[in-house]
């Protein structure tokens, strides 16, 4: 069962939001629904559900109520409309009482942009704050905390003001203050977005070595595309208020949903996101081993190509035999219809399947022969030619809807 | 321009009349309550031998504002007794601080209600302006009528007179808690008063103390007018000064009431430092 099941949510700032809600209905915009009605479209028709120990992305620019849709999972903002069910509890409906005690209960708190942390208090003190409201023992939460400060790597500061600290160790105070809960839920809100790039990157770094031991599950809000896509299990692109895309990156970037993620997308590093996988094209025609040459070179001529992958009875992948070569075997021998020798196979350049795009181009230019896409048992399960990594890399369409032939001294 | 005069006189006066009428035990508890402090904050005070409590009174300077400001302090207080004036010296001092003590029981909470209810603050704010605009000496009418002549009307003009600025503080620095602060504690669980004392108080405090700072200083400003009702202090050596023309006994009277303002400033101003390492 997920972890967080949301259904039909909206969040409408204002009075008597029941007029917005026929306006939407009737498909007007937020801006129209503002203009009419003076109401603030927050978060409209949200519906998405959060796996146990997935990192799930809210993300979206400044004002597509990213952050007001995190609020809402805790209730730190009031819905208007519609559920929100952790374990099968609609938050929705807790009195405030059972909801300070839910909170306590399956929220590892949150981890806020500008840290929140508490400036009166010292490292140790932050740390245990959470516990602390729990009436947790002193020793106990100490214990704990002192546990977790180890955790996000900040022993030794225990005892330090936070105004002591960089601004990358106050977020690892924030970090440890969640952590040290022990709750399921993890709410990041734009986490890491008043780093340092480079501490940025760091941080990250550590979430997600973390995350692969703790398997929490976090809803993580940023504006930060790569950021987005480094960070998380499945993203929700979102604009106005409104959920426009929810998928994994690569579904996000090779197939985006609409104008506006494709625009989105478009800034985005994709060398670091696209896969081996996500590019490669179906080979037109591969040779087997057991083929004779002359068979190889009709194949080739049939299909205009200069060179051809062979395999073995398993589909694993052997090498590739180019048809000048051939064709001199061919002409140079009488034994033209056995089994193409081994001398003529040369050895292809192979990626795996989950490469991405930086590591496909460091193959490619070792070679000007296509890449081979395998899988763990080397069986070929697509090619790349150069064309699809630089119609990848600028963004145009993806080589699975391009139709149109490659030049003949492309392949397989 | 109206045919007749709103009779706001007659309605005051009345006023007043009623609540001395009906109120009566409750300002003769107070004032029992208000000598009981006064004598106890004097009594303690003219127990210890003169350089016993100006040592102390400088190593609690010297803790809130260093060295330097406690040397001053010791020098300054040396200068007071060398001058006749220890005596009138602890009485105002023991006016100030009963009146400072029941400014922060009254005003703290009234400044926290003010926080975290809009429509208190709404009906509060105009009257601190009122409280705070009023001539000093208005309240010193109602007070005798209320309290009698002596030291603790003079304490009750000084409340009055000093308690707008800790409100209005407390009011501020709980209002500045970052919103993320508060965000954090909610979502961690917090209930209302676990936020209140862990949270939006710890990280108002410097405000706070700013605001008891103030509150002092204008106890102290008060400490003269209240003179003229008979309570006594620096403030009755420095009206004297003014009714025989006597420049110079005047003058250092009002010399040991600026002497008392600089410690008792300078201290608070500490309280406010201590903990204020930086920003949320």
């Amino acid at each position: 069962m997920s972890k967080i099941v949301v259904k039909d949510l909206y969040k409408i700032f204002g009075n008597r939001p029941d007029r917005a809600f026929e306006l939407l209905e009737q498909g007007y915009s937020k801006e129209e629904v503002q203009k009419k009605t003076g109401l603030v479209v927050g978060v409209q028709q949200a519906e998405f559900s959060v796996e146990q120990g997935e990192i799930f992305v809210l993300m979206g620019l400044s004002g597509s109520g990213k952050s007001t849709l995190q609020r809402l999972l805790n209730r730190l903002i009031e819905p208007t409309k519609g559920t929100i069910e952790i374990d099968g509890t609609d938050i929705a409906k807790l009195s405030k009482q059972d909801l300070i005690d839910f909170r306590k209960e399956k929220f590892s708190g949150m981890v806020f942009q500008n840290f929140a942390i508490l400036p009166h208090r010292t490292v140790l003190g932050n740390v245990e704050f959470g516990l602390e409201l729990q009436h947790v023992e002193k020793e106990t939460r100490q214990a704990k905390a002192a546990e977790v400060i180890k955790q996000v790597g900040l022993q030794g500061f225990e005892d330090h003001y936070p105004a002591q600290l960089s601004g990358g160790m106050q977020q690892r105070v924030g970090l440890a203050r969640a952590l040290a809960v022990e709750a399921d839920v993890m709410l990041m809100d734009e986490a890491f977005s008043a780093l340092d790039p480079l501490i940025r990157r760091d941080m990250q770094d550590e979430l997600l070595e973390l995350q692969s031991k703790l398997k929490k599950t976090i809803v993580f809000v940023t504006h930060d595309l790569d950021e987005a896509f480094k960070l998380g299990d499945r993203i929700a692109i979102m604009k106005d208020g409104k959920i426009v895309q929810i998928g994994e990156a690569e579904e996000i970037i090779s197939e985006p949903a609409d104008q506006y993620v494709r625009e989105f997308v478009e800034g985005i590093n994709r060398s670091e996101v696209l896969t081996a996988e996500s590019i490669m094209q179906k080979p037109k025609e591969t040779a087997k081993h057991g083929d004779g040459p002359k068979t190889i070179l009709h194949k080739l001529k049939k299909q205009g190509l200069s060179s051809m992958f062979v395999l073995d009875q398993d589909r694993k992948l052997l090498g590739y035999v180019k048809a000048e070569e051939l064709s001199d075997y061919v002409k140079g021998s009488e034994k033209a219809d056995k089994k193409i020798p081994r001398e003529v196979i040369h050895e292809a350049q192979t990626v795996n399947l989950e490469d991405n795009l930086s590591e496909v181009i460091d193959v490619s230019a070792a070679t000007d022969q296509p890449i081979a896409v395998t899988d763990e048992e080397q069986r070929l399960k697509g090619i790349i030619v150069k064309g699809a990594i630089i119609a990848a890399l600028s963004g145009s369409d993806s080589p699975q809807s391009n139709n149109e032939p490659h030049s003949e001294v492309e392949v397989s | 321009m109206l045919p007749f005069r709103i009779p706001l006189r007659d309605w005051i006066s009345a006023g007043v009349d009623y609540l001395i009428d009906n109120l009566g035990p409750f300002f003769d508890g107070l004032t029992n309550v208000v000598q009981f402090l006064v004598n106890t904050f004097k009594d303690g005070m003219e127990f210890l031998h003169p350089l016993v409590l100006m040592l102390i009174i400088a190593a609690i300077t010297w803790k809130m504002a260093g060295w330097k400001t406690a040397l001053m302090a010791f020098v300054s207080l040396l200068l007071v007794e060398n001058i006749e004036l220890w005596q009138a010296f602890i009485e105002t001092m023991a006016l100030v601080l009963t009146a400072e003590l029941l400014v922060i029981l009254v005003g703290l909470p009234i400044g926290i209600w003010a926080a975290t209810n809009d429509r208190v603050n709404l009906v509060i704010r105009p009257v601190l302006d009122f409280m705070q605009t009023m001539p000093a000496f208005v309240y010193l009418i109602p007070a005798v009528m209320f309290f009698g002549l002596g030291l603790v009307p003079g304490v009750i003009a000084t409340f009055i007179f000093a308690i707008p600025p800790l409100i209005r503080l407390t009011n501020l620095g709980i209002r500045q808690v970052p919103k993320e602060l508060i965000e954090a504690s909610d979502a961690f669980g917090a209930t209302g008063r676990q936020k209140l004392f862990k949270v939006q108080l710890p990280v108002a405090m410097p405000t706070v103390m700013a605001g008891v700072n103030q509150s002092i200083m204008l106890g102290l400003s008060m400490v003269v007018i209240a003179a003229m009702i008979g309570a006594g202090g620096l403030g009755a050596d420095v009206l004297r000064g003014i009714q025989r023309l006597q420049i110079g006994s005047g003058f250092e009277a009002g010399l040991a009431v600026v002497i008392m303002a600089i410690i008792l400033d300078r201290i608070t101003a500490g309280f406010g430092k201590v903990k204020n390492l930086g920003t949320a």
